[in-house]
């Protein structure tokens, strides 16, 4: 008997017997394989690069799976790129080109695709990318434009809200061949780079107030999408979970350190805002090409971008970097931390009398309110 | 307020009746428990002792901050506390009787679980209708009483000051808090007694659950030699207890968004109790 599966492996074969000898004509270029890594970290890559354009191989499986998103153990029926909410971040350079093998194991239940916003055609790589359970797909795109851009999964009609709300988007980051610049042409280099990926959570409530559960992805999508639909989202999450990026998993850094934040939101505006410090260098739409703006207390990611932060930070402590819509950040969850260790500058700032009781008023001293000649 | 002494004297004789001997039971150390009755909850009754102790609040020094002082308190008189956190179900009988505040509704009304989502002023309420109930007289513990019952599982959080850098102490203070917490889910409410018994028989002492405490928040300004030279107490925040101390407004039900952004908050924030004891009781062996 030819199940469905085995059908599908002759298929691939035979796919792949056609397909390889044109691959290896196609593209005169050296190839380069990268290993993704889960957010909020990022492989390693050259920032300036002196190499001439190559074919950048990543793969990333799609998992479907229960998540918890909440410290009180709210389950959540995730649909994610590497198993990751958001899915990793790939970095190339302007000219490279980027080729993706996609793959929807057998044991998910749904039909997936990708959309890179930072490729050109077949809407973004979605129409030639749509895999069923058992089958990968190849696709490969030209990085012709630099910046920090989405990619997620949009097969058609409601699945694409939902399959994005569901965890399914991460980002592309494609750095000029010189690397980062400011406004008057002077390099900008990073010593650490953290990747943040925010989601807006609709997890449906049953008729006491509680999160309902569901047993898998398939059924939670009638009552998702109905809380969906009223536009308000239950969590507003940094990778994938409340609390995900605070305690020991706080990111970290060092006083005189450089660190680049890439913040991406698939689906809904965000405004990061780091408490305590500032964007030195801010893409806030995340075009390279584009001036940075500079100082910035809070920026600006329109759903659907990501954009880039540059910060060297000057004083030791714990940060919060925050959506500073607060209640989004402190009731929702968006929310993460930086532990930055380092020498206190007293310069910036000192405390110069600790908290005490209001001194008792001096008599003779002119009070704003009292009346003189 | 003559009928309400009165039945308070009527629940005392027939709860002295009730409780006979038998129903308490010796636990390590001298200390003892006393069955749950009626309304009465379970109980243990603490044996006198000292307790190496450091002060809630804020402390400064010659006019800088200041580590909080290590002090040996001296408990002269045995506690009576509850033996476990009280119950949504305990909890509910109050607001049936209108005396308190409904707990959120996607809160699990069971015997087996304790009351969660509850602020300063609901435990405060619940002390009021229960002592109301039972004739006895029920309140929130102070932060000592609570350290001296918690025992091994009072946490010391003490920090050293260094003038020159308070960033170290809030990344010690950081650092430590987050230790503490081990699991994924370490916030979701489970049955009473998940936790386990410490040394005293109390159970789940600072488990997930952060217990309030009758203690108001201070600021005392004290001397080289440790004399305090003024205190400035503000009873609109108070001290809650688990697994580290935290300070908490008092109408807040749910602390899980934390303070000022940089910290690790209590994960639920819930009660006990303990009974004061008269002489009339001491005498009744209650």
């Amino acid at each position: 008997m030819l199940t469905r599966r085995t059908a599908m492996m002759g298929a691939a074969l035979a796919a792949l017997i056609l397909a390889a000898p044109a691959l290896a004509q196609d593209l005169n270029l050296p190839r380069q394989k990268v290993e993704l890594v889960a957010p909020p970290f990022v492989h390693p890559h050259e920032q300036a690069t002196k190499q001439t354009p190559k074919i950048i191989e990543f793969r990333m499986e799609i998992e479907e799976k229960e998540v918890i998103i909440d410290e009180q153990g709210t389950k959540f029926q995730a649909m994610t790129f590497n198993g990751s909410m958001p899915g990793p971040l790939m970095v190339v350079h302007q000219g490279d080109y980027v080729e993706l093998t996609l793959v929807n194991p057998e044991t998910n239940a749904m039909p997936h695709n990708i959309d890179f916003h930072s490729a050109t055609g077949a809407l973004g790589g979605g129409a030639l990318t749509l895999i069923n359970p058992g089958e990968q797909v190849v696709l490969r795109w030209k990085a012709d434009r630099t910046g920090t851009f989405v990619y997620h999964c949009a097969p058609e009609g409601s699945m694409i809200p939902w399959h994005v709300i569901s965890g399914m988007h991460g980002a592309v980051m494609v750095l000029p061949r010189e690397g980062l610049k400011d406004g008057a042409g002077k390099a900008l280099r990073y010593d650490r780079i953290y990747y943040i990926g925010e989601h807006d959570l609709y997890v449906p409530r049953d008729e006491k107030g509680k999160f309902k559960a569901y047993d898998s992805v398939g059924e939670s999508y009638a009552d998702t999408m109905e809380v969906a639909r009223k536009l308000i989202p239950t969590h507003v999450v940094f990778n994938g979970k409340v609390g995900a990026l605070t305690g020991k998993n706080a990111m970290t850094a060092k006083v005189g350190e450089t660190v680049l934040i890439v913040h991406s939101q698939a689906n809904r505006d965000s405004r990061p805002h780091l408490i305590g410090g500032h964007g030195d260098h801010v893409w806030e739409t995340g075009k390279f090409a584009n001036r940075p703006e500079v100082d910035l207390e809070t920026w600006f990611i329109r759903g659907g971008s990501a954009g880039a932060a540059l910060y060297t930070f000057k004083q030791p402590g714990i940060y919060a970097y925050v959506n500073h819509n607060l209640i989004e950040a402190v009731e929702l969850g968006a929310a993460a931390h930086f532990k930055v260790e380092g020498k206190w500058n007293d310069d910036l700032m000192k405390q110069m009398r600790p908290p005490e009781a209001i001194p008792p008023k001096v008599q003779g001293v002119l009070q704003p309110n009292s009346k003189t000649n | 307020m003559l009928r309400a002494s009165k039945l308070k004297v009527v629940f005392l004789a027939a709860a002295a009746f009730a409780v006979p001997l038998a129903m308490t039971r010796a636990l390590p150390g001298a200390n003892r428990e006393i069955a749950a009755i009626k309304d009465q909850p379970a109980l243990v009754e603490l044996q006198p002792g000292t307790l190496r102790y450091r002060s809630a609040g804020d402390f400064t020094r010659a006019g800088k901050p200041a580590e909080a002082p290590l002090v040996t308190i001296r408990i002269a008189q045995p506690i009576t506390i509850m033996k476990h956190q009280v119950s949504s179900a305990d909890y509910q009988r109050c607001v049936a009787e209108g005396a308190c505040r409904a707990l959120p509704t996607d809160i699990a009304i069971t015997a087996d679980r304790p009351a969660v989502m509850v602020s300063w002023r609901d435990a405060d309420a619940y002390a009021t209708w229960l002592s109301r109930r039972t004739g006895y007289t029920y309140r929130l513990p102070t932060d000592e009483e609570w350290a001296y019952a918690a025992g091994t599982h009072y946490q010391d959080d003490g920090l050293p000051v260094d003038d020159s850098d308070p960033s170290k102490r809030w990344i010690a203070r950081y650092e430590r808090e987050a230790d503490l917490r081990n699991s994924e889910t370490d916030g979701a409410v489970r049955p009473i007694g998940a936790f386990g018994a410490n040394e005293n028989g109390l159970l789940d002492v600072a488990g997930n659950v952060w217990e309030w405490t009758n203690t108001c928040f201070v600021r005392m300004a004290i001397d080289a030699a440790g004399k305090v030279l003024s205190t400035m107490a503000n009873c609109g925040v108070r001290v809650v207890e688990g697994q580290h101390r935290a300070y908490v407004t008092d109408f807040i039900r749910d602390a899980r968004a934390g303070g000022c952004a940089a910290g690790v908050p209590p994960s639920n924030l819930g009660f006990r109790l303990v009974r004061e004891s008269t002489q009339f009781m001491r005498w009744f062996g209650l």
